[in-house]
């Protein structure tokens, strides 16, 4: 029982950090109908940008001869990803304005490829251990007292996840650029007609989503160090994608935890009787036993189609 | 001036439904089938044949597959690189379990076998659509691609986990193998590649290729006007794995050699072939051909140049392959997003004027 409990734990707390990569996709998907595959490559080069400011082998150090503060670092490099939210709507979606979605997808691919040479080429493709001092280890009273296992640098994520959705959602609804992104969500045409900017929410919303990349990169970059698999996990948050569904905040939150439960359990239940290592397409196919009841996800706008 | 159709009548139906209705295309690709088939032969060396030609036929054959999927039916899938995982295996087993067995027939029947894999994981798309179904999809590329990894009767139980091509000879011909020649490789696969070409380029002319053209457009348009979505999703997809099947059977047997799932079949398989159909066209035959070559070309080109030409070092012009694929990419799609096939498209109609303005 302790140890079902365990396993369900650790999947919640996996799931968090799945869904912290998914939060951004839907950022970005709400408010300009672009699926961004790059936010995985997005959630790297932060890391790497910050382990540059940061530390004292990075290049900033052999540039300036000192490191920033974490603090400080973190800001920094919240001002990259502005620029590059910048450049990618400068350069890139400015002129693909009322393409196929497809068309706008395979150039997120590109984005992809383009930053993922960038970051091996300005910060080097070796495995860098990123410390901004995040608790690490077992969480003792629990493991002394219960024998019970919790990773603190989880707790952590989870805590912070939570403080993100609540910081987002204070933003979406609460401020003036919040409901200016809703309106653009709702219908580019509309809130274009009303004196909407739409030049000016996308940079708005890449950078968000380039600052939700940034706090992905981080706790994914303190719990494996940053390497070049930290693009891929953008696969590992896809199904929790379209399980929450494409739209949906919420959604990617749930749909996080579901799939880090669902996998942690199949792993150790299931596991040892179709071989390991199921964990590459379990994921998926979980999201696909939902998506067979709803189309749209859990969470997912209804789809109402018209002839 | 050079394409002009002016004083070229048709007289009967047949002539009117022809491919190639203009004496001009008849002698351009009559001359590129001339001098691929009689001219290349004569010239082709190991290099040329293993880095570019073979490499471009057999893209060319998956990316055929894969426009019929996407660029005709609509259905994106990012599974392409399983399918044609399920393609190298089939026929790998066919030919270790059957000898005997003519090697043409081998690898058809391992499209046979991937078109009915492919139909199974095309269940989804009747109830699933655009971006929803291409993550579906990736749920067949990861189990494949696990599948292969994992049970040891696909690899035949060998120790490192990698399939090796027997040596195999179509008309008495070696064309698997390490002794192959290059000319009797290249030959196996342009036969291939041209024959399954035309039966595409027919298909999709046909009853059924206006289904899923009906399908892509508007499904519940299509549905209304009596096209069943099952069947015609369906015959997509099986049509599609069958060509992405025989890719990856030549992929494996006559290109490389030997394989190993999880790096000959990953996810970057998939994502190159969806580029060439983009970069060449969705929707066109010529269009897999020309995104073919320059998915091809263009990265060894950029990898020549930057190695060769500027001496840089190879980890380096690695990355910098890389960054400049992808701002290629970028800078194609805003240039030109219907692709390869749209830009001959233009030029022809520049031809046809040309000298004049109008």
């Amino acid at each position: 029982m302790l140890f079902l409990l365990e396993t369900v734990v650790s999947g919640l707390l996996a799931g968090v950090m799945y869904s912290l990569v998914a939060l951004g996709f839907v950022l970005i998907f709400k408010a300009s109908g672009i699926f961004n595959f790059a936010q995985g490559v997005f959630a790297l080069f932060a890391g790497l940008a910050l382990y540059d400011f940061i530390a004292d082998d990075g290049w900033f150090y052999h540039m300036f001869g000192f490191v920033l503060p974490v603090w400080a670092g973190i800001i920094a490099t919240m001002g990259v990803m502005i620029i590059v939210a910048w450049l990618v709507e400068f350069l890139v979606l400015r002129h693909l304005v009322n393409q196929e979605p497809i068309i706008l997808f395979m150039s997120t691919i590109g984005l992809a490829y383009f930053l993922e040479g960038l970051g091996d080429t300005l910060f080097g493709s070796d495995v860098k251990p990123l410390d901004i001092g995040l608790p690490h280890g077992a969480v003792d009273f629990l493991l002394d007292d219960y024998n019970f296992y919790v990773e603190k640098l989880e707790i952590v994520a989870a805590v912070v996840a939570a403080v993100l959705v609540v910081v987002l959602a204070v933003f979406f609804q609460k401020t003036r650029i919040g409901r200016a992104l809703r309106a653009v969500a709702d219908d580019h045409q509309a809130a274009l007609s009303v004196g909407i900017s739409l030049r000016t929410i996308w940079v708005i919303v890449w950078s968000v989503s380039g600052f939700v990349a940034l706090v992905a990169g981080i706790m994914w970059g303190s719990k494996s160090g940053i390497q070049f698999s930290l693009s891929l996990i953008a696969l590992k948050a896809l199904p929790v994608l379209i399980l929450g569904g494409f739209t949906s905040v919420p959604g990617a939150i749930i749909g996080g935890l579901i799939i880090g439960v669902g996998e942690k359990v199949a792993e150790v239940y299931a596991g040892p009787f179709v071989g390991s290592a199921i964990e590459n397409w379990f994921a998926y196919m979980l999201a696909l036993a939902f998506l067979l009841f709803r189309p749209q996800g859990l969470f997912g706008e209804k789809i109402i189609e018209r002839v | 001036m050079f394409y002009r159709e002016a004083g070229q009548f048709k007289t009967s139906y047949r002539a009117d439904q022809g491919i190639l209705t203009i004496v001009q295309d008849r002698f351009v690709i009559g001359a590129f089938a001339f001098v691929a088939f009689c001219v290349v032969p004569f010239f082709i060396n190991d290099y040329w044949a293993n880095a570019i030609l073979i490499h471009v036929l057999v893209y060319v054959l998956a990316a055929l597959g894969l426009n019929i999927l996407t660029g005709y039916c609509g259905q994106v899938s990012l599974g392409t690189g399983g399918f044609m995982a399920v393609g190298a295996y089939a026929s790998y087993k066919l030919i270790t379990a059957f000898p005997e067995m003519n090697f043409i027939v081998a690898i058809l029947m391992s499209g046979g076998i991937t078109a009915a894999v492919g139909v199974v994981f095309g269940l989804p798309s009747l109830r699933i659509k655009g971006f929803y179904l291409a993550v579906a999809t990736l749920a067949a590329q990861f189990f494949l691609v696990w599948v292969f990894n994992k049970f040891g009767w696909f690899f035949n139980y060998s120790p490192t986990g990698m399939i090796v091509s027997p040596p195999r000879e179509v008309f008495g011909f070696l064309v698997t193998g390490p002794q192959a020649s290059p000319e009797a490789r290249y030959l196996f696969c342009l036969s291939f590649v041209v024959v399954f070409a035309l039966a595409a380029k027919n298909i999709v002319r046909g009853r059924v290729g206006r289904s899923w053209m009906a399908i892509r457009d508007m499904d519940i348009a299509a549905e209304l006007i009596g096209i069943r979505p099952l069947e015609a999703k369906l015959t997509a997809f099986a049509v599609s794995s069958f060509y992405i099947g025989v890719a990856g059977a030549l992929y494996f047997n006559v290109w490389l050699g030997s394989a190993e799932p999880t790096e000959a079949f990953d996810i970057n398989q998939s994502f190159f072939v969806l580029f060439i159909i983009i970069i060449g066209g969705l929707g066109s035959i010529l269009g897999s051909f020309l995104g073919a070559a320059f998915m091809v070309l263009v990265p060894i080109t950029l990898k020549t140049v930057m190695v060769d030409g500027f001496g840089f070092a190879v980890g380096a012009a690695k990355h910098a392959e890389v960054m400049l694929l992808g701002t290629l990419i970028i800078l194609f799609l805003i240039v030109e997003p219907h692709g390869l096939a749209r830009l001959w498209q233009i030029l022809k109609e520049k031809l046809r004027r040309w000298p004049f303005p109008y």
